[in-house]
């Protein structure tokens, strides 16, 4: 099928492709010292806007692998016009996600009906235990800061 | 047919062996070793170096997909599925995706169908990359490895540009491709379409892909050491393929032209031209030399589905919540390891009652204890190597 | 000072301590050659943060990391042979330089049978190589162990029968003997005397047979069954660790170094370079051998990162039935030529 006519030829080839390499430049990048760019969509961390949760506890219902922990308490807020009756909203004390347990599928960011969660691109997070994988609601907040902007799209 | 072979090797060392009769030796491969790819253990028996039985032993990577699938949601599941095999997450997907459309009577538009074409066809290439570059590895060659990931990793940038995950896409929606970044009023607005400047990218890696796989001919198949190393190896005849299930390029290399993409319309395959590549022995050479001409396939159909991309919705409508009317359906695609399929059994809940998984890669090392006998040790890896599966999707 | 230099057991001390750290020394130079060209062969940088520029003491920091690394024993291993399998190994490497001329003058000693010396020495490290795979109680070591010892028998035969052709042309056993004979011209233009190394006088065939038959020797890619990692694990090295394994690695690389610099001495006209006078050639002697060996060395590297391997039958079939009565012919070959010119 592809024999090759003069014996050795082959070998040939092969000793003239990697001694070509020999003299390219690797595309390869120095990590830790140079750092390449995720694209805006990579799934490397999630972001949580705590003042846009509910605590409606979607995300962690849907969550595949249920590594989301979520506890809240309601408070009484005061009324927003005078006269009014005082409004309870829901307060969250606690969120968690544990990413030694998250399996990066992006269903909590997908069912979250308020735009609290977020996917951000970050993925420099890992850590020398398994426990402090866990990340708590003012870390996530933290990573809030590294979302991107969304991607321009091809024209149709 | 064992046993005759085993037979024939003693029939003709007896005349000359009779006082050199050594006892057989066991020696037992994996599961922890350089070249199963992973935890697949094989128990062989051993006469000097000719291999007289060989017993795969698996299930070190038994995670429990079906029975998984069994407590979640149809949503939950797609984030499961593209796990079994990994070499080619987005490929897994879509023989689930379209079962359980079919099972609810809706179709995907036909934009989000070519997308989702682009991208199988991208994790073929990338599938195929992998085992193009890992297999003169197990024969020796650590060299072609690196060439050939330097490129599979341009495709999966590409596919992690539109999808958000390299190996893991989790792209497909139920009714068509993941439409928007979130739920809410503002992320409904982050179409996940197309990213600007995928198709220019896509035709540029496609050739840089066409171009490996010619430097894969120059340091590879043209190779008189890998070409006397893999001719006549593990011959896997027609009919004996057939009935081990082997399935996708094994199969195709022993000279079946059997391709789901040209005979089940799970993906509009038929709006391109494409040819099914054949080998003629169906021994480890041919098996490369199949993969290599499908990447080319592959990269064909890459051409022409983003030439031909209609405009349109990423998604049907779907209800909310989706609930799945009971009934049963099995459907199969042409995953990169072969036939991929997903029985799906559903009571009319947001659950499947039961998901039976037809995974390529089980089905493809079912023959290793019938093809394996009678060769030498350094066969067992090139055999092994050859048929390219991924212990995920054996295991499941 | 001049007359302890002249004492015996002084000389042969001072060789062999400038031998022992010159050899390792040049061998850690290889290692790094052999990690960054194949780092670059497959579009990769290699070495980059031990030392400073280059990654140039990665070398050393592996040895270190080695010598730190528990010395392990397999329970079922035979001890003794075991222990003393890397050592012999590393010895018969060793040993060859006693005859290797860097210069007219720079040699340990010039035996009159230094082609004979060389051969026995370079093949005596694979029973170094028979004892790690037998004592080891590893199957994989043990395939390992008996591949090698049916590639020495397969190789030895061709090697030594490429070398007769070197030996007929030159007259002489003597590796200085041999680089002299090198050095003598050819034939005369005039007042311009042509030079040639025996690889230009009609000893192709014994020298590519010579280095096929020096991988298959050295258990390099493609022949490198002994080891071969996708089948074997690490074949006869699996169950070594720490300074015993740091040992055959090293070996390794100065069997590279020693089987190379007898194929520059024996082909390609060792210390001698064409228009160097004789002063010139006795500084500049070990400079022009490393240039030539350094040439071999990045070849067996190059084929390393670029071949597969073959197979242990198909690798007796080259040997028995293609380098033997090829390298029978090449001695035919040149006694007849030799008799008739």
């Amino acid at each position: 099928m592809m024999a090759p006519k003069i014996p050795g030829i082959g070998l040939a080839k092969g000793l003239w492709l990697t001694l070509k390499t020999l003299f390219q430049r690797p595309p390869t990048i120095n990590y830790p010292r140079e750092k390449e760019t995720p694209v805006p969509r990579a799934r490397g961390v999630i972001a949580l806007d705590i003042e846009a949760c509910t605590v409606c506890m979607l995300c962690a219902r849907e969550c595949p692998d249920w590594c989301i922990y979520i506890e809240g308490h309601k408070e009484m807020q005061p009324p927003s016009k005078p006269g009014g009756r005082p409004r309870s909203r829901a307060t969250l004390d606690r969120f968690d996600i544990d990413y030694a347990l998250c399996m990066y599928c992006g269903i909590c960011v997908e069912v979250c009906p308020f735009d609290a969660l977020f996917w951000s691109p970050e993925y420099e997070y890992s850590e020398g235990s398994i426990s402090s994988m866990l990340h708590d609601k003012e870390r996530l907040a933290e990573w809030l800061k590294t979302v991107p902007a969304p991607p321009a799209l091809e024209a149709k | 047919m064992i046993d005759n072979r085993l037979a024939a090797i003693h029939a003709s060392d007896v005349s000359v062996s009779v006082e050199l009769e050594t006892p057989e030796m066991t020696l037992n491969l994996g599961p922890q070793h350089p070249s199963t790819h992973g935890v697949l253990r094989l128990v062989a028996k051993v006469d000097g170096e000719m291999i007289t039985s060989v017993e795969p032993v698996i299930g070190y990577m038994h995670r429990g997909y079906e029975k998984l699938a069994e407590v979640r949601t149809y949503p939950q599941i797609t984030a499961l599925v593209n796990r079994i095999d990994w070499v080619s997450g987005f490929a897994n997907e879509i023989p689930f995706m379209v079962a359980v459309e079919r099972l609810m009577g809706i179709e995907a538009p036909p934009r989000a169908q070519y997308i989702r074409l682009i991208l199988t066809e991208m994790a073929r290439i990338s599938s195929h990359l992998v085992f193009l570059s890992s297999y003169p590895l197990e024969l020796g060659a650590a060299t072609p490895l690196m060439h050939a990931l330097r490129e599979r990793e341009r495709v999966l940038d590409l596919i992690e540009g539109v999808t958000g995950g390299r190996f893991h896409p989790n792209f497909n929606r139920i009714g068509g491709v993941k439409p928007a970044a979130g739920g809410g009023s503002g992320q409904k607005k982050v179409l996940q379409d197309l990213p600007a400047g995928f198709l220019a990218d896509t035709r540029k890696a496609m050739d840089e892909v066409d171009d490996v796989c010619d430097d894969m001919v120059n340091l590879v198949l043209g190779n008189e050491i890998f070409v006397k190393r893999t001719r006549g190896v593990g011959i896997i005849p027609k009919d004996r393929g057939m009935e081990f299930g082997v399935s996708g390029p094994n199969l195709r290399a022993s000279g079946v032209k059997f391709d789901l993409r040209k005979s089940d319309a799970y993906l509009p395959y038929a709006n391109f031209e494409f040819d099914i590549p054949t080998g003629a022995n169906g021994d480890c050479l041919d098996r490369y030399w199949v993969r290599m001409e499908e990447i080319r396939q592959a990269t064909r159909i890459v051409r022409q589905a983003i030439d031909g991309l209609p405009g349109g919705d990423l998604q049907a409508k779907v209800p909310r919540i989706i609930k799945v009317p009971a009934g049963e359906v099995y459907v199969r695609a042409e995953n990169p390891k072969g036939e991929m399929g997903y029985h799906v059994v559903s009571e009319g809940g947001r659950g499947p009652y039961r998901l039976k998984i037809r995974s390529a890669s089980f089905s493809n090392i079912s023959v290793l204890p019938w093809l394996l006998v009678g060769q030498l040790v350094p066969d067992i890896i090139a055999v092994l190597g050859s048929l390219d599966f991924v212990l995920g999707d054996v295991d499941r | 000072m001049s007359g302890l230099l002249e004492n015996f057991w002084v000389l042969l001390a001072l060789k062999v301590a400038i031998i022992a750290a010159v050899v390792p020394a040049v061998s850690l130079v290889f290692i790094f050659a052999e990690l960054k060209i194949s780092a670059h062969m497959q579009s990769r940088i290699g070495p980059y943060f031990a030392g400073g520029r280059w990654g140039w003491a990665q070398p050393l920091a592996d040895g270190l990391k080695f010598i730190q690394k528990e010395d392990l024993v397999p329970d079922d291993a035979d001890r003794p042979v075991f222990k003393f399998a890397p050592m012999v190994v590393l010895m018969s490497t060793l040993a060859v330089f006693v005859i290797v001329p860097f210069s007219p003058k720079l040699v340990v000693r010039d035996l009159d049978l230094g082609v004979f010396y060389a051969l026995a020495a370079g093949s005596f490290g694979t029973i170094g190589v028979l004892m790690a795979g037998w004592s080891s109680a590893n199957k994989y070591s043990l395939i390992g162990g008996l591949r090698a010892g049916a590639q020495l028998i397969a190789y030895e035969l061709p090697l030594v029968l490429a070398v007769v052709g070197v030996v007929i042309q030159a007259g002489t056993m003597s590796f200085n003997g041999i680089v002299a004979a090198q050095a003598a011209p050819v034939f005369t233009i005039g007042e311009f005397a042509i030079h040639l190394p025996y690889l230009f006088q009609g000893q192709v065939i014994g020298f590519v047979i010579f280095i096929i038959a020096m991988l298959a020797e050295l258990n390099r890619t493609p022949f490198d069954m002994p080891i071969a990692e996708s089948e074997l694990v690490m074949g006869y090295l699996t169950e070594y660790s720490g300074l015993r394994f740091t040992m055959f690695f090293l070996a390794e690389y100065a069997g590279m170094f020693s089987m190379s610099a007898i194929a520059a001495t024996l082909f390609l006209g060792g210390w001698y370079l064409p228009g160097l006078s004789s002063g010139a050639l006795e500084v500049l002697g070990p400079v022009i051998l490393m240039a030539k060996v350094s040439l071999l060395v990045f070849v067996i590297i190059w084929f390393r990162w670029t071949f597969p391997r073959l197979r242990e039958d198909q690798l007796q079939s080259i040997a028995w039935r293609w380098l033997i009565p090829l390298a029978l012919l090449n001695i035919v070959g040149t006694a007849i030529a030799k008799v008739v010119l």
